[in-house]
C-alpha cells in the first residue's frame, strides 16, 4: 500500500504550484484555473486521509468542494465575461480602476 | 431532538432560503417583479427574525450534531436578519438611482444571509465551509451587480479572485485538522482536545484556518481586497459586506477557535494579537488620508476587525460576549454610515467625496444628525453603542493579561477620531457648495431610506445606553 506521506506530498506541491501561480500570472484566467488546482490538491489530501483513517467524512467533505468549486466557475466567468465587454482585456495589470 | 424540532431549530435559514427560492422563480416569471420581490424580502427576514427570538431557548444542536439552534445561533440569526433587512430598505432608491433595479439583488441578499446563518451556526466544519461559500459566492455577484459600471466589474473579479483563494487555504486547514482528528465536528474535537497538543499536522491545520479566516474578516496582512471590494460595489450593498458578513465570520471564528479549539493556545492567540495590532494601526493610519468616503470606511472597517480581533485573542468569557455585543452595534453603525452615503450619492458615482458633505448638516438636518451619530458611534463615544463594544473588548485584554492589546485598542481608537470628526466637521462647518445649492432637487431623500437610517440609528442609542437589552441574552449560549 502507498504510505500516507505521498499522498500529502503530491497534494502539498500541486497546493504550492496554485498558490505561485496565483501570485504570478496575469491573465484572469489562468488566475482561476490555478485557484482551482489549489482545490483539488486539497481534495487529493482529502481522500487520502479518508482512506488511511478508514472513515468516509473526507470523501463526503470532496462531493462539496466539487459542487462548489462548479458554483464558483460559474460565478466567476461571468464576471469575467462581464468585465471583458467593458474593458476587453482580462489582464489583471490592466484592470486597475480601483487604488488607493 | 426529532426530526421536527430540527427543522423548528433552523427555521430562520429555512424561511430565509425558501423566500429567495421563491423570489427567483418570481422575477423569471413577472417582466416587473422587482416590487413584488422587494416586499417578500422584507417579510420573509421580519419572519426569520421572530423565529430566530422564538427558537432562541432551544440551546442544542440539531441533525446529529451538525448545527446549533437556539442561544448562541439564535442570537447571530438574528442580527443577520436586522442587517440584511437594513440593507434591503436601503436598496431600493439606490438601485433605481443607479438604473440597476433588478429583483436578483434582493435573492442574492436573501441567500447571502442564509449562507451566514449557517456559517455562524455551523458545530461542523463541512457546515462552516459550505456556509462561508455560500455567503461569498453572493456576495461576489453582489460587487459586480452594477453590470455596465467598470468599477463594479474590476470589484467583483478582486474579490472572488482573492475570496477564491482564501478558501484554498480555509479548506486545505479543513483537511488536516481532519487527517488529525479523524473528524470534523467541533463538539468531539473540543472534547479531545488535550490529545492533539503536540500534533503538527494539527496545528498547521489551526493556522490555515486562522489564514483563511483572516481573509474573511478583511484583517491585516489579508485585507488588500478590501478598500477596492467597498469601493467599486453598489453602497449598500458595501455596507452588508463589510459589516454583516464580517460579523458571520467572525460568528464562525468565535465558534471554531473558542467553542472547538478550546481557545486554542498561547502561541495562537499571540498570532491574532499581532494581526489585531496590524489591523488597527494600518486601517487607522491609512483611512486618514482617504478622500473618498466609501473607502474611508473601508479602512476604517479593516481597523474595527482588528479591534473585535481583541476578544479573540483574550479568549475568556468577557472576550466572547463583547464579540457578539460589537458584532450587533457595528451592523447598525456601518450599515447606517453606508446608508447615509447611498443617500447622499448621486448617480454615476458622484458625491462621493469627503468634501461633498460640506454643508450637508445645514441642508438635510436629520440625515446630518444621524451621519454624526454614526460617526460618534464607530469613534467610540458615550453614550452610543460603539463605546460600550470598545469597553468589553478592551476589558477582556486587560483580563486575559494582555493589557499591552487594550493599550493599542486605545491608541488606535485617538488616531481614528480625526477621519471619523472631520466628516462631523465638513458637515456643519464648512462653505455649502454652490453647485447643490442651486440645484435643491438633486438630493431627494426616500421614505424607507430614511427610516433604515433612523432605525439604525435608534437602535444604536438603545443598546448603547442599556446593553444589558442585549448583554442579559449572553449568559446562557449554549
Amino acid at each position: 500500500m502507498i504510505p500516507l506521506s505521498w499522498y500529502l506530498f503530491l497534494s502539498l506541491i500541486l497546493f504550492t504550484i496554485g498558490v505561485l501561480g496565483v501570485l504570478i500570472r496575469r491573465n484572469a484566467i489562468v488566475i482561476f484555473m490555478c485557484i482551482e488546482l489549489m482545490l483539488n490538491s486539497v481534495n487529493l489530501a482529502l481522500v487520502g486521509f479518508s482512506s488511511y483513517i478508514g472513515n468516509e467524512i473526507g470523501q463526503m467533505l470532496v462531493f462539496f468542494v466539487l459542487v462548489v468549486a462548479a458554483a464558483e466557475v460559474s460565478v466567476g466567468l461571468a464576471i469575467i465575461i462581464a468585465i471583458f465587454r467593458n474593458r476587453l482585456t482580462v489582464n489583471i495589470d490592466e484592470i486597475n480602476l480601483l487604488k488607493w | 431532538m426529532n426530526f421536527y424540532n430540527d427543522l423548528l431549530g433552523i427555521s430562520p435559514v429555512l424561511i430565509v432560503s425558501l423566500a429567495g427560492l421563491i423570489v427567483v422563480i418570481l422575477e423569471a416569471l413577472f417582466k416587473k417583479g422587482e416590487t413584488i420581490s422587494y416586499f417578500l424580502s422584507i417579510i420573509s427576514l421580519i419572519l426569520a427574525g421572530l423565529f430566530a427570538i422564538y427558537t432562541y431557548s432551544m440551546y442544542s444542536t440539531a441533525f446529529n450534531g451538525m448545527v446549533a439552534v437556539g442561544g448562541y445561533a439564535s442570537f447571530f440569526n438574528f442580527i443577520f436578519c436586522v442587517g440584511a433587512l437594513l440593507t434591503i430598505l436601503l436598496s431600493k432608491d439606490y438601485l433605481a438611482k443607479r438604473n440597476i433595479n433588478y429583483g436578483e439583488f434582493y435573492i442574492l441578499v436573501l441567500f447571502a444571509t442564509a449562507g451566514m446563518m449557517f456559517l455562524a451556526s455551523g458545530v461542523d466544519l463541512i457546515i462552516t465551509f459550505l456556509g462561508i461559500e455560500l455567503m461569498s459566492i453572493s456576495l461576489y455577484v453582489l460587487a459586480a451587480f452594477a453590470r455596465t459600471d467598470p468599477k463594479s466589474n474590476e470589484a467583483g473579479l478582486k474579490y472572488l479572485l482573492l475570496g477564491a483563494f482564501a478558501t484554498g487555504f480555509l479548506l486545505f486547514g479543513i483537511a488536516f485538522i481532519y487527517g488529525s482528528t479523524t473528524t470534523t465536528n467541533l463538539k468531539v474535537i473540543s472534547a479531545n482536545f488535550q490529545n492533539y497538543q503536540n500534533d503538527f499536522l494539527f496545528w498547521l491545520g489551526v493556522g490555515l484556518l486562522l489564514v483563511g479566516f483572516s481573509f474573511k474578516v478583511a484583517a491585516v496582512p489579508f485585507h488588500m481586497w478590501a478598500p477596492d471590494v467597498y469601493e467599486g460595489a453598489p453602497t449598500p450593498a458595501s455596507g452588508f459586506m463589510s459589516a454583516v458578513s464580517k460579523s458571520a465570520a467572525f460568528g464562525a471564528f468565535v465558534l471554531v477557535f473558542i467553542f472547538g479549539f478550546n481557545g486554542t493556545n498561547e502561541q495562537v492567540r499571540y498570532a491574532i494579537a499581532i494581526i489585531s495590532v496590524l489591523s488597527m494601526a494600518l486601517g487607522n493610519i491609512i483611512a486618514l488620508s482617504q478622500t473618498n468616503i466609501k473607502r474611508m470606511l473601508a479602512y476604517s472597517s479593516i481597523a474595527h476587525a482588528g479591534y473585535i480581533l481583541i476578544g479573540l485573542a483574550s479568549a475568556n468569557e468577557l472576550g466572547k460576549q463583547g464579540v457578539l455585543y460589537y458584532s450587533l452595534a457595528y451592523i447598525l453603525m456601518q450599515v447606517g454610515a453606508f446608508g447615509v452615503v447611498s443617500i447622499v450619492e448621486r448617480e454615476e458615482n458622484k458625491a462621493l467625496n469627503i468634501n461633498d458633505y460640506a454643508g450637508l448638516g445645514h441642508r438635510k438636518p436629520l440625515i446630518g444628525v444621524l451621519m454624526s451619530i454614526f460617526m460618534f458611534s464607530l469613534t467610540g463615544f458615550p453614550p452610543f453603542a460603539g463605546f460600550v463594544g470598545k469597553y468589553y473588548l478592551f476589558a477582556s485584554a486587560v483580563q486575559a493579561k494582555m493589557t499591552w492589546l487594550a493599550v493599542a485598542g486605545v491608541l488606535a481608537t485617538l488616531v481614528s477620531v480625526y477621519y471619523y470628526l472631520n466628516v462631523v466637521i465638513n458637515m456643519y462647518l464648512k462653505e455649502q457648495p454652490a453647485e447643490v445649492l442651486n440645484n435643491p432637487e438633486q438630493e431627494k431623500i426616500s421614505i424607507s431610506s430614511a427610516f433604515a437610517v433612523l432605525i439604525s440609528a435608534i437602535g444604536i442609542f438603545i443598546i448603547g445606553i442599556l446593553p444589558t437589552l442585549v448583554t442579559r441574552y449572553f449568559e446562557k449560549l449554549f
